[in-house]
């Protein structure tokens, strides 16, 4: 490896020490704040340091990684984020008398496997990272153990993920027995001029769907996703709706565009399926919860099928309405699940819908703000969530993906009434008055409240004005050759 | 610019209610009042200074780039039908503003900011030319008038709400997929992608695309106008909203509707519309008469009120359907005159129901005596509502009849059954009401000083309309022939001179001057699209 590879690879270096030092000063000194500042410290710098790489070439560093706008922007999105949900965590575990600290060794390791995913090429790369964030995953979602779902929502996930994994390597496994290579532009090489696909093949690349899958929580492999949310903390659970699913997408996209699955209609067919039933499985079972996490964990089945749509379309507007989506997506979970933190005691997240009744005149803000967040993921104007709903629409369109299309929006109606649900619970009259809020030291407070009205800003601001965050993401799909050529 | 201001006063307006709570619980009353009152003088001001210069169909525009990417852009422009659109907007903002002073007691910052929200959303859907923020104004509608019901509504509100939004919302989304079919479509044939509604006028469709796109609208205009098979969220929506709820919707979102036939059918799709004329009409025919005989048999005041503006609005899109000037000169009145007539009638459920707690009309009745000023201001509704001559709706039906008629003789016989069924419904809220004996009601008072502010006006209106309508048609009819402009090349729609004898002060002045307003209305349209 050369001197300018470590440049390119500093972002993830940097969270690798930071995970180091913060097991160290754990070591010889348990103190909250201190590892907290630490990690927010290490995505700020890691996040600096990606405005070294804002190259318009794509930089390869053999064989696993390849760094070009694509993977610095999904890098950039993912890092933030982890910011946001760790400085909700902050606020969330010192209410809490659980050790506190190696929460945020976990966040940290985890994030470095998001990032590993976006920019990988390889399947070792890919494996890596994949492992990196399921391990530490494992450990983070019944980290509160002594909360009575913790370990099931725990064991759950292990089992379900370590047998995806399991999927997954096999899946490479005959991928390499039929093509002779892991590299994802071997493999495209190599199957260029096929028109069909070989049935080996085919099931190797079916069976690593099925991993990828059941990391993005799609039907048929979403089975775990609302006990995990509602097991885990409120920030974990924010972490898995976000940094999780959207490493492994950028994966996915990566993937297909340069293998160019686009081409092969049985996988067309499978993905359209997939498509479909998450956006109906997701919004039907979302009817009857009485539970918000729960809902909020089918409402993310739904809305990775509303994604799956614009990767349907396979070209550079689909890419760059995935990549917006995900934006408003992140902005609108990560704010949605920090109410839930926010609102959360030291027994249990309020996660009932009756911990909502009359929250609008109890306490007006963060009811302004879950309203805003359950209204983005609604799709409706002003919010980011609806310029991305539209661009989806129009990728889907815009390659005449008409049954894809038409399921969507007949899925945002029904969508619309569990999320409106919500907010009218919200504006119930209570029967008590305004309850006295019991706030945290400033310091504390402060940085959750924060969070959320930055959140809110930019929900706001992305959806009145969304042409900087179009611009910005075209500009950096410009280095990405696959996907511009479609 | 001025227009940017219309919406804009509004929006922070409403957000200035909103905190300006914590100062004084009061002050968001004046707040709103102020912002809207301030919108009705700059509207007032732009139809007046504009009298002058009537040779333009529009009147103004603005555009600034706001998503140069798909080639949207923050555009708004003004005509005829827009100004009068926002005239009976302001005018109804104010009454609703005024309304609520008693009514609404709680949270009343929060109400104000719905308020003028939802006075702003119908603004923007009435002033902007570019499709992509014409949807978006359109959802902006929704959401606080959704919390205007489910918030301060009556006992039933939570599923009342639930239901306007859902019906609306859904089709609002399939006029999304036609608006970005169209779009697409233009981009593809031209090159150029874009929202501006100029552009995309003289887009060149296939048939079956046209007839796609042109449902996708009509799914949106129509549900929420609302025609007959759609029409099932009006009742519940305008009985349990609070009233100046009920008067926006009855008085404004229901004109959105008609307005974006007007706007955006007709002129879009001209072929397409004219291949489904003979159903839209017959939708409004079975509309009028079935809304007029289940406003008969109702017991709740608002109901009823309610289903009269399903029979009303039958009357729109018979009109709009029969591409002519003299039905769509008739449609702008009725959107108008049935914005006053209707808000009224619920202004007057809203006065009964501060006073006696019900809008059971059983348990009214003998205010005649009682209350003489309400009875007074009633009958003038009650008649307005029926159709007496020289009340605005006497003209709008009127109009609408004549136009119809050179379309669909049979169609506009069985839609002139709904006046007399409307003659018997209005007389029965009056009897109802003022005129049987009813239990006894110790305290009941007669309109007070504030209430007459309120009902005045509206009567007022009313008459003007009814007597001297002629400044209304004046300036409607730029933009009428304008949107007619794919169907005057086909047929020439002077109408037939017996007419005339029956309203000679009126309609002989459009009869005259028809030609020529063709032509200049023509080349207005020229002038405008000759920059793009």
């Amino acid at each position: 490896m050369s001197q300018t590879d470590f440049l390119y690879l500093m972002p993830l270096l940097i969270l690798t020490f930071a995970v180091l030092i913060s097991m160290l000063v754990i070591a010889a000194w348990r103190n909250h704040k201190i590892i907290y500042v630490i990690t927010a410290l290490s995505f700020i710098a890691a996040f600096g340091s990606l405005f070294e790489l804002r190259t318009t070439t794509a930089y390869v560093i053999e064989p696993m990684f390849v760094i070009d706008g694509f993977g610095v922007f999904y890098i950039g999105m993912i890092l933030l984020t982890s910011l946001l949900v760790s400085m909700l965590s902050y606020a969330y575990f010192e209410q809490r008398e659980e050790r506190k600290e190696e929460y945020y060794l976990l966040l940290v390791l985890a994030t470095l496997g998001a990032c590993v995913l976006v920019i990988s090429t390889h399947f070792a790369s890919l494996f890596l990272g994949l492992e990196i964030l399921s391990i530490s995953l494992y450990a983070l979602i019944p980290y509160l153990r002594t909360r009575p779902r913790s370990d099931e929502a725990g064991i759950k996930y292990l089992i379900l993920a370590a047998f995806s994994s399991a999927f997954m390597l096999f899946g490479m496994a005959l991928v390499y027995y039929s093509t002779g290579t892991m590299v994802f532009s071997g493999l495209a090489q190599s199957i260029a001029g096929m028109q069909e696909l070989p049935l080996l093949l085919l099931t190797g690349i079916g069976m690593m769907l099925i991993g990828v899958g059941f990391k993005l929580g799609i039907v048929p492999f979403h089975m775990w996703t609302p006990d995990v949310y509602e097991g885990a903390p409120a920030p974990v659970t924010a972490f898995i709706a976000t940094v999780s699913k959207g490493g492994v997408l950028g994966l996915l996209i990566r993937f297909f565009m340069e293998v160019d699955g686009f081409r092969y209609p049985v996988l067309v067919t499978i993905l359209t399926i997939v498509a479909i039933a998450s956006m109906f499985a997701g919004n039907l079972l979302a009817l009857m919860q009485k539970n918000v996490k729960r809902i909020l964990a089918y409402s993310s089945i739904s809305h990775l099928g509303y994604i799956l749509v614009a990767f349907m379309a396979g070209n550079q507007m689909g890419v760059e309405a995935i990549t917006f989506y995900l934006v408003a997506y992140f902005i609108t979970s990560v704010g949605a699940f920090g109410v839930v933190a926010m609102l959360s005691d030291k027994n249990s997240d309020a996660e009932l819908l009756e911990d909502y009744k009359g929250l609008l005149w109890r306490r007006p803000w963060t009811a302004a703000v879950f309203s805003a967040m359950l209204l983005s993921l609604a799709g409706i104007p002003l919010t980011a969530g609806f310029v991305g709903k539209f661009y989806i629409i129009a990728a889907g369109i815009n390659d005449q993906l008409w049954l894809l299309v038409v399921m969507l929006v007949l899925n945002s109606v029904i969508g619309l009434y569990y999320y409106i649900k919500i907010i009218a619970v919200m504006f119930q009259q209570p029967e008590t008055e305004r309850e006295p809020i019991i706030r945290l030291r400033p310091s504390i407070y402060v940085a959750s409240v924060g969070t959320l009205a930055v959140l809110a800003l930019l929900l706001v601001y992305v959806g009145v004005y969304p042409t900087g965050l179009v611009q910005l993401i075209q500009n950096v799909l410009v280095s990405v050759p696959e996907i511009v050529a479609k | 610019m001025i227009l940017v201001w219309l919406i804009v006063i509004l929006m922070a307006g409403g957000l200035l209610a909103w905190l300006s709570k914590k100062i004084n619980p009061e002050l968001p009353r004046w707040v709103a009042l102020a912002a809207v009152l301030l919108d009705l003088i700059l509207i007032v001001y732009l139809w007046i200074s504009t009298e002058a210069t009537t040779g333009s169909a529009w009147l103004m525009r603005y555009e600034i780039s706001w998503i140069p990417q798909w080639g949207v852009s923050f555009s708004l422009a003004l005509d005829g039908l827009s100004l009068l659109m926002l005239l009976l907007t302001f005018f109804l903002g104010l009454l609703s503003v005024l309304i609520s002073w008693k009514e609404i007691k709680a949270k009343v910052g929060f109400f104000h900011f719905n308020l003028l929200w939802v006075l702003a959303g119908i603004a923007g859907v009435f002033l902007t030319m570019d499709l992509f923020l014409f949807y978006f104004f359109w959802e902006v509608m929704l959401i606080p008038m959704y919390f205007l019901i489910g918030v301060w509504g009556h006992e039933n509100r939570t599923y009342a709400a639930f239901k306007f939004f859902l019906f609306t919302q859904a089709s609002g989304l399939l006029m999304l997929l036609a608006i970005l079919g169209l779009y697409f479509i233009h981009g593809s044939e031209t090159g150029n992608y874009t929202f501006n509604y100029f552009e995309l006028l003289n887009t060149p469709l296939a048939p079956d695309a046209a007839r796609l796109l042109m449902f996708g609208f009509l799914a949106a205009f129509l549900v929420k106008l609302p025609v007959v098979p759609f029409h099932s969220w009006l009742p519940d929506a305008h009985s349990q909203a609070p009233t100046a709820g009920s008067v926006i919707l009855a008085g404004l979102l229901l004109k959105t509707g008609a307005y974006g036939l007007l706007r955006f059918v007709v002129p879009l799709f001209p072929t397409a519309a004219v291949e489904f004329a003979p159903w839209a009409m017959l939708l409004g025919v079975i509309g009028i008469i079935y809304g007029a005989i289940v406003a008969y048999s109702q017991t709740d005041l608002k109901r009823l009120v309610a289903y009269t503006s399903v029979s009303h609005m039958g009357f729109v899109i018979l009109g709009v359907f029969a591409f002519n000037e003299w039905a769509l000169q008739g449609v702008v009145m009725q959107m108008i005159a049935h914005g006053l007539s209707t808000g009224a009638l619920f202004i007057l459920a809203g006065f009964l129901y501060e006073r006696l707690h019900t809008r059971d009309l059983a348990r009214m009745g003998g205010f005649w005596s009682k209350a003489p000023k309400m009875g007074v201001v009633a009958l003038v509704f009650v008649m307005a509502t029926l159709g007496l001559p020289g009340l605005g709706n006497f003209i709008a039906e009127f109009l609408t009849l004549v136009g119809s008629w050179q379309a669909a003789n049979w169609l506009t016989v069985f839609a002139t059954i709904g006046i007399v069924l409307a003659t018997v419904y209005s007389l029965r809220i009056m009897q109802k009401v003022f005129y049987e004996p009813g239990p006894r009601h110790e305290s009941f008072r007669d309109l007070n000083f504030r209430e007459m502010l309120i009902a005045v006006p509206m009567v007022l209106g009313l008459l003007w309309l009814g007597l001297y309508p002629q400044p209304i048609i004046d300036m409607a009819r730029p933009s009428i022939t304008e949107q007619l402009q794919a169907y005057n090349m086909e047929e020439p729609t002077i109408a037939e001179p017996k007419t005339v004898v029956e309203q000679p002060q009126s309609e002989a002045t459009i009869n005259t001057n028809q030609l020529a307003i063709n032509q200049r209305a023509f080349s207005n349209l020229q002038i405008i699209q000759s920059p793009n």
